[in-house]
């Protein structure tokens, strides 16, 4: 071991650190998931121990399962948080693609326009969005929240992708086009799998929040037809009587979904394919 | 078939002037180099040539049509480029074929097409491989090859060397050199390296600054230069410019080539002492400072024993000396 680079006390030190850090983050998923699987006594006896096979029960996953409509739930929070992905990741990279590639005026200006959006909160204009909603007879409807969820997606995915488009060649675009590639041809199939890992991290960081997401499916969506999953769990919060089992297990299962998405894009973070295009 | 016209060309970006006017004419099968200093515009011409570019103003005519509003793809021209720009996601025989393919031509053809270019070009066992695959030399072969099979009537090079180790560079260019002597095709060629532009080229542009400087063949601008820049510019090591009035002549500037000038340890036109010196083994290079003309290259053929510190005398020949007036421009 070369005592340069290394030494033991550092390594033990940034070790504990991020040890420490981990356990942090994620002592209350572990706690959620734990619980999830402990009878209502158990849960409120010793919320802090792993179930034991006095305290383990399924309850809180039966009735889940048992009300029926949470395989919907499940749906719709799929559809709505896939569906705003795909349109966000779509406009987003077309916008970014436009702003770092064509010299126009007021390009400087436009891009600045489409970044002001990370820095006002789309919540700020639920009032107006709601009376938009209604008059245009799009309320109690999926379609509400993917617009919603799109146009809150968009301005971080323009303004990080806009970046990662100008580091692509500009050789490899002009190449396309003297072989006669359309602009949409060169962007759909020399850009797009260029900036694929760029295009993941905004995958991901798009996709959290839609997912967690109460405020607009209470406010835009709440029938029982396009109730999402963070909604749904809410239909076991009482005013005087809470069921924790099924709120516990509902959120556990809430967390797989989500998961499988992360997994697949953190798979497109790899580059391979994208070495030995240019230099 | 490929002659090329331009015809007042300028462009601007914004309020700077790139190009400031630039008329030009290629002939079919001529091998002609654009070369200049960095931020000359050279590239920018090679863009509005293949229509990457739109001029601000002025014509281009690809055999006698103008192609001011035609999109690249029309405009019958292949282009090699300094970063090789291969499809990364396409093997090499279909980077080669991709143009074709969109030109809509007939699968047979583009076969044949790529045969040829690959065996010229020794590609044969690597078309199925990925650009991701092949070493740099290969990869720039790629794209050779990707312009050859175009048949296209201008081949224009975009510093197609620059991203090249120092070997791999001679032989690349060996190689083009060969391409254009089997292909007789029309090339327009952009570098900054002065050696690629004496070594290939049948006519020389040198750029300055968004203008034409001079055109003429290698030996035409080692010669005669027209100015103080291009006889800067062609040669290596750099021709020794110095000041007129030191020397008592009338013009501004006198310019001696290093390797006209010889020096001898007792007597000579300017006396000074050896700086530094060079030893390349097939020649020499002495650093110079002269009481009268200031530093100085000299460039001696063969071995040559100086000491920094040696007093020599260095003596210009007459008749490979050159007289520059105030605008630069060589005095006859």
């Amino acid at each position: 071991m070369s005592i340069a680079t290394r030494s033991l006390p550092r390594t033990i030190g940034a070790h504990a650190i991020l040890l420490t850090y981990t356990a942090i983050a994620l002592f209350p998923v572990v706690l959620v998931i734990m619980n999830s699987f402990k009878s209502r006594a158990g849960i409120f006896g010793a919320p802090l121990t792993p179930p034991t096979p006095k305290t383990f029960d399924m309850i809180g996953y039966t009735t889940v399962i048992g009300q029926g409509d949470f395989i919907h739930y499940f749906q719709n929070s799929l559809v709505v948080t896939v569906g705003s992905l795909f349109f966000v990741l779509l406009f987003g990279a077309m916008a970014a693609f436009a702003l770092s590639e064509y010299r126009f005026r007021g390009n400087t200006l436009m891009g600045l326009y489409l970044a002001l959006g990370i820095m006002i909160p789309i919540r700020l204009a639920t009032v107006a969005i709601l009376q938009l909603m209604v008059a245009s007879g799009l309320v109690n409807t999926l379609t509400a929240l993917i617009l919603v969820y799109t146009a809150q997606g968009l301005p971080l995915a323009v303004f990080i992708l806009s970046e990662f488009m100008k580091q692509v060649s500009d050789d490899l675009k002009n190449a396309g086009r003297i072989d006669g590639l359309s602009e949409y041809t060169i962007f759909f199939r020399l850009v797009v799998p260029l900036v694929r890992p760029s295009m993941a991290t905004v995958a991901v960081f798009t996709m959290i929040p839609i997912w967690n997401d109460l405020w607009f499916p209470l406010i835009l969506a709440p029938s029982e037809e396009t109730k999402t999953v963070t909604l749904g769990a809410q239909l076991f919060l009482g005013q005087f009587v809470t069921n924790w089992n099924a709120i516990l297990a509902a959120l556990s299962l809430a967390i797989l979904p989500v998961l499988i998405l992360y997994v697949i894009f953190s798979r497109q973070l790899i580059r391979g394919i994208t070495s030995g295009a240019v230099k | 078939m490929g002659s090329l016209k331009i015809e007042n060309v300028k462009k601007a970006f914004g309020p700077v002037e790139v190009l400031k006017g630039i008329d030009l004419e290629v002939t079919d099968g001529e091998f002609v180099v654009f070369v200049g200093p960095s931020g000359c515009g050279k590239s920018t011409l090679l863009r509005v040539i293949a229509g990457l570019e739109d001029s601000t103003s002025g014509r281009v005519l690809i055999d006698g049509d103008d192609v001011s509003a035609t999109p690249p793809a029309k405009r019958g021209i292949a282009m090699v480029f300094q970063t090789y720009a291969l499809y990364p996601h396409l093997t090499v025989k279909n980077n080669m074929g991709l143009g074709l393919k969109q030109a809509n031509t007939p699968a047979a053809e583009i076969d044949r097409r790529i045969g040829v270019a690959s065996s010229m070009l020794s590609l044969e066992p690597y078309l199925e491989r990925r650009p991701a695959e092949l070493s740099g030399g290969q990869r720039q072969r790629v794209a050779i090859g990707r312009a050859v099979v175009r048949e296209p009537k201008l081949f224009l090079f975009d510093e197609p060397l620059s991203n090249l180790d120092a070997a791999l560079r001679v032989n690349t260019r060996l190689e083009i050199a060969q391409l254009h002597r089997r292909l007789k095709a029309t090339m327009i060629y952009v570098t900054h390296d002065q050696v690629e532009a004496m070594t290939l080229a049948d006519k020389i542009v040198v750029l300055n600054a968004g203008k034409i400087e001079q055109i003429g063949g290698p030996m035409e601008l080692y010669n005669s230069p027209a100015n103080e820049f291009v006889a800067g510019f062609i040669g290596s090591p750099k021709m020794n410019f110095v000041d007129g009035a030191r020397l008592g002549e009338t013009a501004k500037t006198i310019g001696v080539r290093p390797e006209h000038l010889t020096v001898d340890p007792k007597s000579g036109a300017w006396k000074g002492t050896v700086v530094h010196a060079e030893h390349l083994g097939a020649d020499t290079n002495l650093y110079l400072d002269c009481e009268k003309a200031g530093l100085i290259t000299v460039r001696i053929f063969g071995v040559y024993d100086a000491e920094p510190g040696a007093t020599l005398y260095a003596t210009p020949d007459p008749a490979k000396t050159y007289r520059f007036g105030l605008d630069g421009k060589v005095l006859k």
